[in-house]
């Protein structure tokens, strides 16, 4: 691949971009001074239609097409709520893009404001992030120094407040009606939908909650313009994407791609996670955070079919859920041959029945179970008939909860037993083996089973 | 008329509803048949519903005008029905399924203490797993466990029981001022609590525990007292400055062992009653009786009691004896009494087919 396009994270390197004089000198709030001095709400939505963005948080509904719906009745607030909650395992680009530089969020968070006529916005951070908030913080007392919140912005009439609100480091309140249960200082429960936050969101009245890596895009979009953005990428999906990369790789960290970059180039290339550490090689990768389906090597970069495999919405859930997988939130992990994957999908289902908020009972009762029975199976005390329980119990639990939570906790381990089962089987089968130290399943082990 | 109303099929059956309806009030409107089930859904109480998941429907056709069916199934109490919506119910093997597993999940941590349970009887999550769910448990981890704990001077919480319906947690909600109760902790290890065991101090706290679907909120002047099958209800009322005070009664003998408001067809109170109606005053004298409860839908507390008549006899009943015996209009009285049945030949025959019945399943 020629030479990567970067959008979000192009002056990153520069010294002091969170400082608002350097972000201005690299191009800062040129995009906010075109939209709101030149353009109408419309039009600002217009073009973030054209560009196709998506929504970066994990869903990939575009973001123009979710502006759009926004319910706008006379004589009621609307609200922007940016959801910067990341708590996806796996996941850490928000923190990233918040931390390295806050003007182009808030730049960002400016504009959309302006387009959907929104007065006061509201960034949710998580609170384990108290040093993140502080840098915000201080990025929007700058930026309210140079008159881009506050009253009549730029002298074209439009007001903005800006609050930071610190979460309580629940990963429910990643989910969008959790987010406005607990900004509106309540406990964390997802809401019955609908209504929809479009309709009634928060404090009852018409809310957009986006994610944090969204919001972000629209100076660049407003800059340049959708057109050029939509060109950006593959297909459907348009633009670039933050990915987290972490696990057995040479080079973990947060990469910008460009949408349709081929799996096996993102792992492999020295431009970006440089391969699996010396040794060793690539055995499974969980492709867009902890909750989306684990994908053993060779249907990871190749699908099904024998294509290779791209980094785009659409290139990695063909298949559907029998070979596929999801972007997710971008979060991906690489695992090599020493993992056991028992035991992760035990340590994600753990994670699942800790967060897991209580509300309804298939996701309450179903995550909590699936953790017991991987933990029997992990710690040497399952037996045959735990396998098909744990397919049937994700199989029960998927869909029918209130959010998208129980959805994220069957997934992993319905496709863990799809694509690995040999491996539970011989958890089953070899007790005595699986609970060493280390123990894991491989082609050595494998002749023990057969 | 016809212009303001929307058309709803519930299992191949029409209706017509006002708009803003939900699905469940429509099958409810239809009748016990097609009605799903609801273990948090609670009519008189504000926001309740959708956390069970036990009314789960398939919408097979969204409307007249968008037909599309819906992708995932709905929770049916708080979903609303549009105009030429198609909701499959018993009919659709998806939602038999679910409705299996939903059983399963609530009982999963539920103690099945019902032996020595209070609610025994007139226990929403009893009539739930025996019409819906299947009849083993796969479970064989741990259940999780709490202390009991006094929630004001009248109620026990037996957390064990709890199924998270959030019922009491709206009542709470709906009665006090302030948040004085309601759910702590998350997950399968959330718990119903006050704040900092703060007892619910208020007139209309009693009413939590009839609203509770299981045994987990119970009367602590009725504990362990009666099983209640075999007490007897009535219908009484009395003259009371705080509530309506129309209640039943529940006598063991002479004696009133418990006072609760009174349920409706689906198990809900439609209007709470005081705490000094119910927990003061358990004598005959307070109260005017006016003559034996319905019990309706609710099998043990109904079958063959006082009003026999209300008591729709199953279908495979009606044909078995029609087959067997005579056809029976179920009304009473039969033409026959029990004692001619019991000496006619038929009746005899069919006795000598359940011993071996019974010899064989041994």
């Amino acid at each position: 691949m020629a030479e990567s396009i970067k959008i979000l994270t192009e002056h990153f390197h520069q010294e002091g971009i969170e400082k608002l004089d350097v972000y201005k000198k690299h191009g800062g709030y040129a995009g906010l001074e075109k939209a709101l001095k030149t353009m109408s709400p419309e039009q600002v939505v217009e073009e973030v239609k054209t560009s196709g963005v998506r929504g970066r948080g994990g869903a990939g509904f575009p973001m123009g097409m979710k502006w759009g719906f926004l319910a706008k009745p006379e004589g009621v607030p609307r609200y922007l709520v940016c959801n910067g909650d990341e708590s996806e395992p796996g996941t850490f680009k928000d923190h990233y893009l918040m931390m390295k530089c806050p003007h182009l969020l808030i730049e960002g968070m400016i504009i959309s404001s302006f387009a959907l006529g929104a007065n006061t916005s509201f960034i949710y951070v998580r609170g384990e992030l108290m040093y993140v908030i502080n840098i915000l913080e201080k990025a929007i007392a700058e930026a309210k120094a140079a008159g881009y919140l506050g009253k009549n912005i730029l002298g074209t009439g439009f007001d903005l407040e800006l609050v930071v609100q610190p979460g309580g480091g629940a990963y429910i309140c990643g989910e969008e009606t959790a987010l406005l249960e607990s900004l509106e200082g309540k406990r964390g429960n997802p809401r019955n939908k609908p209504p929809f936050p479009a309709v009634k969101g928060l404090y009852q009245c018409p809310t957009v909650v986006n994610n944090v890596e969204s919001i972000a895009t629209t100076p660049w979009i407003m800059l340049n313009g959708g057109e050029a953005y939509s060109k950006i990428g593959i297909g459907r999906s348009t633009g670039t994407k933050l990915i987290s990369a972490s696990g057995h790789v040479k080079n973990p960290g947060v990469y910008e791609i460009e949408l349709g970059l081929p799996v096996e180039e993102f792992i492999y290339s020295d431009q970006y996670l440089g391969g699996i550490r010396e040794g060793h090689d690539l055995k499974a990768v969980v492709a867009g955070g902890s909750s989306v389906p684990i994908l053993p090597k060779h249907l990871i970069l190749k699908t099904a079919a024998g294509e290779p495999r791209l980094m785009s919405y659409e290139s990695l859930s063909e298949g559907g859920f029998a070979s596929g997988t999801m972007l997710g939130s971008g979060g991906f992990i690489a695992m090599d041959e020493t993992t056991c994957i028992v035991r992760n999908t035990w340590n994600f289902a753990r994670f699942y029945r800790h967060e897991s908020c209580g509300q309804c009972s298939p996701c309450r009762e179903g995550t909590g179970w699936m953790e017991k029975v991987l933990y029997r199976l992990e710690h040497g005390k399952g037996n045959e008939r735990d396998i098909d329980l744990l397919v049937d119990v994700a199989k029960k639990i998927e869909g029918n909860t209130i959010c998208p939570l129980g959805d994220a906790a069957a997934w992993p381990v319905a496709s863990a037993i799809r694509h690995f089962r040999e491996e539970f089987e011989w958890h089953v089968r070899h007790p005595e083996l699986a609970i060493a130290p280390g123990a894991v399943f491989n082609k050595e082990t494998e002749a023990v089973l057969n | 008329m016809e212009e303001n109303t929307f058309k709803v099929t519930i299992d191949g059956i029409e209706t017509r509803v006002a708009p803003g309806t939900t699905i469940l009030q429509a099958a409810r409107q239809i009748g016990p048949e097609v009605a799903p089930p609801a273990m948090c859904y609670y009519k008189p109480l504000e926001k309740s519903g959708g956390k069970c998941r036990a009314c789960l429907v398939k919408v097979a056709q969204g409307s007249e005008r968008d037909p599309r069916p819906m992708p995932k199934l709905l929770a049916s109490c708080i979903t609303q029905v549009q105009d030429g919506m198609v909701v499959e119910n018993y009919t659709n093997e998806e939602v038999v399924e679910t409705r299996k597993g939903i059983v399963e999940f609530l009982l999963l941590n539920h103690p099945l203490d019902c032996p020595v349970c209070d609610q025994a009887g007139e226990c929403s999550l009893q009539d739930f797993a025996f019409k819906h769910g299947t009849e083993a448990q796969r479970y064989e981890e741990e259940r999780r466990t709490f202390e009991r704990e006094d929630i004001g001077p009248h109620i026990q919480l037996h957390m064990n029981r709890c199924i998270l319906c959030y019922r009491c947690v709206h009542t709470a909600d709906q009665i006090t001022d302030g948040r004085c109760h309601g759910v702590m902790y998350r997950g399968d290890h959330a718990e119903i609590s006050t704040y900092i065991s703060k007892a619910v101090d208020n007139d209309f706290s009693g009413n939590m525990i009839d609203v509770c679907p299981v045994g987990a909120l119970t009367d602590k002047t009725f504990r362990f007292k009666n099983r209640v099958w075999f007490s007897k209800p009535v219908d009484a009322h009395r003259d009371c400055d705080k509530c309506h005070g129309k209640v039943h009664l529940w006598y063991k003998g002479e004696e009133v062992i418990r006072v609760t408001g009174r349920k409706n067809q689906w198990g809900e109170v439609d209007e709470f009653i005081c705490n000094s109606c119910r927990f003061e005053h358990k004598e005959t004298k307070d109260w005017v009786i006016e003559g034996p409860a319905k019990m309706p839908r609710h099998s043990v507390l109904s079958a063959n009691k006082y009003r026999a008549d209300l008591v729709k006899k199953p279908a495979y009943a009606l044909n078995y004896a029609e087959q067997n015996f005579k056809k029976i209009d179920d009304s009473r009285p039969y033409d026959k009494t029990l004692s001619e049945i019991k000496e006619s030949e038929d009746y005899q025959a069919l006795m000598e087919k359940n011993k071996s019945y019974k010899l064989l399943n041994k």
